[in-house]
């Protein structure tokens, strides 16, 4: 955890409401995200995670501010080129699946980036999530948790620098949050990927996290190691948070 | 029933103009209808709700109102018919039937396939996008999942022209060997009185447009993306 991938410096996010005006959804004065970490991002619903998710993966610009990606600016003016687009993905928190079947949807994104003899990777993928026997089964006859371990296989066979996962395993069964969560550990572990991994699950969190940070009205209240996030909490906020107790 | 039985000359030369004509002008609006659907079914710009309101109407455009417009255009005294531009048809020939054809076409494959590509999971674009696809890939992917929409599309462009007389009457003027097809046959022959070969003729179309509609339902399980 040394290098750093992310440099997030005055970064806004505004969306127009119906009355024409701007709602300001994110606030993030810094933050910097490390290569090889687990950050989560925790807090109530609406606090701005998944908002910061879709600007880290790049599929919207902030309002204002910079979003700096292995050196590279990221800003309303300027683009992410897309070799370095291509090194980040998400998990998002309902798997959408191409009407394929499930090796064409793990091998999907590498065909994206003209790759052919994929077959071995797409197997390998599978294995990982516990899938090598669904291969060739169309993707709409997944269960919930088969779908979703199908779209993390899909993210996991890119070996992205960075893996983005907004409650990959809300509304799952155990069995299923203990498979996705063994396989991100073994990525995390193995592939070296930086991971930022939204959550209302705050044992998740303590299971999988190097460090936590907490959302509350888009901004952000604290950042901590894990330990020091649920033992000693600095903010009073973060404290009423780890006790289990309704924050707004 | 017998010409048709034993492959009459005239009859075939017909039944080719018919698929030579539809079969062009549903090209030409497949190509700009496809596109053009897509572009509005998945772009948000100023002026979208009108060209949206504006493609409806055009889907349900009468042939033989198109038939006036295109006559009106391309007549002598036309405003396209007085510039003698090179690739402008001239009445009365099969290329102002394709044209007249495109032009009833192209809003039905349009407007069919802006409702197909909006009614996919508005997540899966976004999906697509954090995987990496560029944005002609995405959209090649969006149309691939709303294949069975897109073709249903086709069919209906191909539908509303095979079967129309209106407009083709009107810009072609059913010559014989020129201009006529198997439509403005049936009226012809009906008009004379032959029955028969009108019924015969009536049954020729449909066959043809349960065989190519067949043809086109091959397309609804490939994917053409990557």
């Amino acid at each position: 955890m040394s290098s750093l991938v992310y440099h997030l410096q005055d970064v806004t996010k505004h969306y127009p409401t119906r009355s024409g005006q701007e709602r300001c959804v994110l606030q993030v004065a810094d933050l910097r995200i490390y290569r090889g970490e687990i950050l989560a991002l925790v807090g109530p619903s609406g606090a701005g995670k998944s908002t910061l998710l879709r600007l880290l993966n790049f599929l919207e610009p902030p309002s204002q501010g910079t979003i700096h990606f292995l050196g590279q600016p990221f800003s309303r003016e300027q683009a992410m080129p897309l070799a370095l687009r291509r090194r980040v993905t998400t998990v998002f928190q309902r798997p959408v699946l191409l009407s394929r079947s499930v090796g064409e949807n793990v091998g999907y994104g590498l065909r994206l980036r003209g790759e052919r003899n994929v077959q071995e990777r797409i197997q390998a993928a599978l294995a990982q999530v516990g899938l090598s026997e669904l291969a060739d089964q169309p993707a709409r006859q997944l269960s919930g948790g088969e779908a979703q371990r199908a779209a993390l296989a899909r993210a996991m066979i890119l070996e992205p620098d960075v893996l983005l996962l907004d409650e990959p395993t809300a509304n799952l069964d155990p069995y299923n949050v203990g498979l996705i969560e063994e396989a991100v550990r073994r990525t995390n572990q193995e592939q070296g990927a930086t991971m930022v991994l939204v959550t209302h699950n705050i044992f998740q969190a303590r299971r999988l996290a190097h460090r936590v940070a907490l959302l509350l009205d888009g901004r952000i209240v604290e950042v901590a190691d894990v330990a020091d996030f649920f033992e000693h909490p600095r903010d009073p906020r973060t404290a009423a948070f780890v006790r289990g107790e309704m924050i707004y | 029933m017998q010409r048709i039985l034993t492959g009459d000359a005239t009859l075939i030369e017909t039944v080719l103009l018919s698929l030579q004509v539809s079969g062009t002008a549903l090209l030409l609006s497949t190509l700009i209808g496809i596109p053009l659907g897509a572009f509005m079914g998945l772009s948000r710009f100023p002026g979208r709700r009108l060209m949206t309101a504006l493609l409806y109407t055009g889907m349900g455009f009468p042939p033989v109102v198109v038939g006036l417009f295109v006559y009106l255009l391309l007549s002598r005294s036309g405003p396209l018919g007085q510039l003698n531009w090179p690739f402008l048809p001239a009445l009365f020939t099969p290329g102002a039937m394709i044209l007249a054809q495109t032009i009833i076409a192209f809003p039905l494959v349009a407007g069919f396939t802006m409702a197909a590509v909006m009614g996919v999971d508005p997540q899966l674009r976004q999906q697509l996008q954090a995987l990496g696809a560029t944005p002609w890939q995405s959209t090649l992917t969006l149309l691939a999942e709303a294949r069975v929409g897109v073709v249903v599309s086709i069919i209906a462009g191909f539908g509303g022209i095979i079967s129309e007389v209106g407009a083709v009457m009107l810009v072609g003027g059913n010559i014989e060997h020129k201009t006529r097809v198997l439509t403005t046959a049936i009226v012809l022959e009906t008009r004379k009185g032959d029955f028969g070969l009108a019924i015969a003729l009536g049954l020729v179309l449909l066959s043809l447009a349960f065989l190519t509609n067949l043809a086109m339902l091959q397309l609804q399980g490939r994917t053409f993306d990557p």
